[in-house]
């Protein structure tokens, strides 16, 4: 039997797209925190995207559907080794995200140690118009659609867009 | 840390710290979905939701933690107790009532939240760490968005400013309850589970408030909480909010979804 490699797992794994945002695969999103090999047993860890997002065992199932059959025993699971975060996001996952609409995130800010508990919403958060480019937009709603989405409006091509929420 | 690393006295306080966050988290959750379809503008309906769906699935996550810790499981501790076996704290036993009570009191809320999460994060029980770096990143949203809408209602005229002075009046001593003492918390100091008593967090938080409150001429914290502040004394609000969020799992104990 001719030996599975990492990669071929990870090609597999850029075919399975985001339930939600189907232009992009979990790859792109950065959800995929571990691919081990190890004999006859193929381990993927995934990252939730949100704690409380729905699409989290439909993703885990549909990874676990992609990868069935490559290896004798194949485990997907969710983990919160690490924090995922929107900074994550792929260069590639970015470009897809503007193309279909959607404004990809803005850098995080340090999340390290204590934090002001008087946060407060600048007086023009940015957000550039993946539709015109325009920078001229106002934020409508911190919250969206889904949980990491948030609304804005381009005031130079007069149309909402969404813009997905820098965690 | 894992565990079994834990000793039974410490695990036992940290079962109710993670209890106490878990039911805060969870009813909270259920009161803001009390506004879904009449928020006062369509933006906070979607907001509330989401609000919503966030605690919720912070909750799921720390009843996991929970049950890891204790055995058991994680739908049955969220939805299979009676009223006076849940923990949350007392500002959580209030009633959604008008916009400007659901804003002080998620505003109360999230920034004590906050503070609380803060002393978590280094946390030495290192699957809590995880959640907690992770609930943060979301919490960030609440904080923004409950400040905006604190600060849109107390300069916004007479009736918004009086209407959220009265529910602030009225929620303060129950929201010091959020941050009030679980049972063994100085252990979990020792262990390095937190990083220091919840007394301390509750005055941080309260300092962390305060010249924001005086900016906005809000009225400041009242000296200590009430007793009984998780119960098991409970409202009867809360009463017919557990009606509700029990009522499907009660109507067929058991069913497989």
């Amino acid at each position: 039997m001719r030996t599975l490699s990492e990669t071929e797992v990870w090609e597999a794994l850029a075919e399975v797209p985001d339930p939600e945002i189907p232009v992009v695969s979990v790859v792109d999103l950065g959800l995929v925190h571990a691919v081990e090999l190890d004999g006859e047993r193929l381990r993927v860890e995934l990252l939730p995207t949100f704690v409380g997002c729905p699409a989290l065992e439909l993703i885990r199932r549909s990874v676990a559907e992609r990868l069935a059959g490559m290896a004798p025993r194949v485990e997907v699971e969710m983990t919160f080794a690490v924090p995922w975060t929107s900074d994550r996001i792929s260069e590639e996952g970015r470009r897809k995200l503007r193309d279909s609409g959607f404004a990809p995130p803005a850098p995080t800010g340090p999340s390290g140690g204590a934090r002001p508990l008087i946060a407060t919403i600048p007086v023009r958060p940015t957000a550039t118009c993946p539709f015109c480019g325009s920078t001229d937009t106002n934020l409508e709603n911190l919250f969206g659609p889904t949980l990491c989405r948030t609304l804005f409006w381009c005031n130079r091509c007069r149309q909402p867009f969404e813009q997905f929420k820098a965690v | 840390m894992t565990a079994q690393a834990l000793d039974a006295p410490v695990r036992t306080a940290l079962a109710g710290l993670l209890l106490a966050m878990a039911d805060d988290e969870f009813v909270l959750g259920f009161w803001d979905s009390e506004w879904t379809g009449i928020a006062p503008i369509l933006e906070e309906d979607v907001a509330f939701a989401s609000l919503a769906q966030d605690e919720i699935g912070h909750a799921q996550a720390l009843y996991q933690l929970l049950a890891e810790l204790e055995g058991g499981d994680p739908d049955e501790l969220a939805f299979g107790r009676r009223p006076e076996e849940y923990r949350h704290a007392r500002l959580l036993d209030h009633p959604r009532t008008d916009w400007a009570f659901s804003v002080a009191r998620r505003f109360l809320y999230d920034t004590a939240d906050a503070a609380r999460l803060d002393a978590l994060v280094a946390s030495a029980h290192a699957p809590l760490a995880a959640v907690v770096a992770k609930m943060r990143r979301e919490e960030t949203y609440h904080l923004l968005h409950m400040h905006a809408w604190l600060e849109r209602l107390a300069t916004g005229g007479q009736e918004p400013r009086a209407r959220l002075v009265a529910a602030m009046e009225r929620l303060w001593p129950d929201a010091l309850c959020v941050l009030a003492g679980v049972e063994g918390d100085d252990l979990l100091v020792g262990a390095g589970v937190l990083a220091e008593p919840l007394a301390a967090v509750r005055r941080r938080w309260l300092a962390g408030l305060a010249p924001e409150l005086e900016r906005l001429g809000l009225p400041p914290a009242p000296a200590a909480p009430p007793a009984g502040c998780r119960g098991p004394e409970r409202s009867d609000d809360f009463r017919w909010l557990w009606e509700q969020f029990t009522m499907v799992r009660r109507s067929d104990p058991g069913a497989v979804w």
